[in-house]
């Protein structure tokens, strides 16, 4: 087992990561509160209502206004986690991410919950494979994409230390604890989990885990593949892209579409300093009914899925 | 502004001046000197295209020298074509898209009163921008949470963009809107200072409601080949025009 594979066979919502970070803010900082859209249940913020019923917004179902309420919360000091079903919260409300949040430059954390496809049989207009694309070319927000619950935290802890807008994607997807060398979290650096010199995968959110599975399994046949959490797409760590391009092919694989998300960052960076043969792995558009568990299996975000995709980049090298 | 600018919105920027005007010379608790100051009184602009009155009003209020208005619109000028906070002291948020002051005015007026202080917060709106639905949404939580602290003045000069707003998507009976929406609502003359100041520096403790005073006005007001045209939205007067408007609004 590598040193990076899972502690044990227990699986974890990181939205309760998020529910107890937050908890645990609030009772430090008192500036710090939560807006919802009826989404208190979906945000795992019940405990948080509890403890600070005073210290919770619900606009109701409103996107627009959440987001903007947001804003004017900063202004008058406070210091808002915006919280919502993240297909809602970005796509709806998208001018209010961008007028109100990102280019008013206020100190708005937005919190994506139940990202990616784990509303699965629901379809669609649930999913929020799309939100990556839409809120990275707004380049003063920070993107972070947490893959375990001790990474939510960090990135809950590092939102809030930092004054400015911030969208952190949390998944309801189980995920394991993930084994690290050294655990340390920093907006911006990715961490290397597996080190590999015959390929690297990029990976972030609920995709790390396979990934390191994936690398396991190659490892097994010979294959010396990296692992990096690229947890941070914005400001993305292009000094561990260019790293990853030195093995002479990378795979990205994301829980969100092939186009716009992870994939197309590191393909940007890849492209315009050291072409090397890349794939990104991901989901190609709408997708057909089914579980999440099932859509990822169906477009391959398996560890087996990643390993096969891993051995043809490897074929492509030059 | 707009006739050295070759563009903006002159129109709209003189149904508001009196408004502007009384708001900020008459009503407000500021000081350009602290624009950041936590208990200042808080100018939402909604309209965000009027920024020839808005600016000229920020100016002449000391936020920014009167000189620096030349610029309007040039580029690097801080005086963008609608109001950018991280620019300008004085600028609360940064609009331009229409239907977004009212919501961040309310979230403001949230952490107020879960501060109970004692800031108010003030939003100008176009009556046209009222089609958009996030007024409506924000209208809602307002009247929720009786958000007294909170006064909306909408800029009633009966045309939008491209016709008057009856003729497009009607509005009226207006007050009424606000009313259901759980709001205390005031109709005055948006050209009489007099008016204006009487219900916007009444008291608002007390009321249990947000305020909406729907201030009649004329789009162009002062300039007579502008009074009450359309075309006036974003129209830019020639030299002669512009020479007329001058003398008209001199007298």
């Amino acid at each position: 087992m590598s040193a990076a594979a899972p502690k044990n066979d227990l699986y974890f919502d990181c939205r309760d990561s998020f529910a107890a970070t937050i908890e645990a803010l609030a009772e430090a900082d008192p500036r710090i509160v939560t807006v919802v859209s009826d989404s208190v249940g979906s945000s795992k913020l019940g405990g948080f209502r509890e403890k600070f019923p005073e210290r919770m917004v619900n606009v109701g179902i409103a996107e627009q206004t959440l987001v903007a309420v947001g804003a004017g919360l900063a202004n008058g000091g406070k210091v808002p986690f915006v919280s919502a079903a993240s297909c809602f919260l970005t796509a709806r409300a998208l001018e209010q991410v961008k007028a109100d949040i990102v280019y008013s430059n206020v100190n708005v954390k937005l919190i994506g919950q139940s990202s990616g496809v784990a509303y699965g049989e629901l379809g669609p207009t649930h999913h929020s494979i799309e939100d990556l694309a839409w809120l990275r070319v707004l380049n003063d927000l920070v993107l972070i994409v947490p893959a375990d619950p001790w990474q939510t935290e960090q990135a809950i802890r590092a939102a809030a230390a930092m004054d400015g807008p911030v969208f952190v994607r949390v998944s309801r997807m189980p995920v394991p604890a993930l084994e690290r060398a050294e655990a340390r979290f920093e907006i911006g650096k990715a961490e290397t989990l597996v080190e590999g010199t015959d390929a690297a995968i990029i990976a972030n959110g609920t995709m790390v885990h396979r990934a390191v599975a994936a690398a396991t399994t190659l490892a097994a046949e010979g294959l010396s593949v990296r692992v990096v959490n690229m947890a941070t797409v914005n400001p993305l760590d292009e000094a561990a892209i260019l790293d990853a391009a030195g093995t002479g092919a990378i795979v990205t694989v994301e829980e969100h579409s092939v186009r716009g998300g992870l994939g197309g960052a590191v393909a940007e960076v890849v492209t315009a300093n050291d072409p090397v043969p890349m794939r990104i792995m991901g989901f190609p558009g709408f997708l057909p009914t089914g579980s999440a568990s099932w859509l990822m299996e169906r477009f391959g975000l398996t560890e087996a899925g990643i390993a096969e995709a891993v051995r043809q980049t490897v074929a492509r090298k030059k | 502004m707009v006739y050295e600018a070759r563009q903006g919105h002159p129109g709209g920027d003189f149904s508001a001046a009196d408004i502007l005007a009384t708001l900020y010379f008459g009503v407000l608790r500021h000081d350009p000197e602290t624009p950041d100051d936590p208990g200042r009184d808080r100018f939402v602009m909604s309209k965000g295209h009027c920024t020839g009155a808005f600016y000229a009003v920020l100016a002449a209020a000391g936020y920014f020298p009167e000189a620096d208005l030349k610029t309007y619109m040039e580029p690097l000028s801080m005086l963008n074509g609608h109001p950018n906070r991280n620019y300008l002291p004085g600028v609360e948020t940064n609009t331009g898209p229409l239907g977004h002051g009212l919501p961040v005015a309310v979230g403001i007026a949230i952490a107020g009163q879960m501060d109970k202080a004692d800031y108010r917060t003030f939003v100008l709106t176009g009556d046209g921008e009222l089609q958009e639905g996030s007024n409506w949404e924000a209208a809602l939580t307002a009247g929720h949470r009786g958000l007294e602290n909170l006064t909306l003045i909408v800029d009633r000069n009966r045309l939008q963009q491209g016709a008057r707003t009856e003729d497009t998507a009607s509005l009226d009976p207006l007050d009424d809107k606000w009313r259901a929406f759980g709001w205390h609502v005031e109709m005055v003359d948006g050209h009489d200072p007099a008016q204006l100041l009487a219900v916007l520096s009444a008291p608002a403790r007390g009321r249990g409601k947000p305020l909406c005073v729907i201030a009649n006005t004329y789009k162009g007001k002062g300039v007579s080949f502008m009074h009450d045209n359309v075309v006036w939205h974003h129209g830019v007067p020639n030299k002669e025009q512009y020479e007329q408007a001058m003398a008209e609004l001199v007298r």
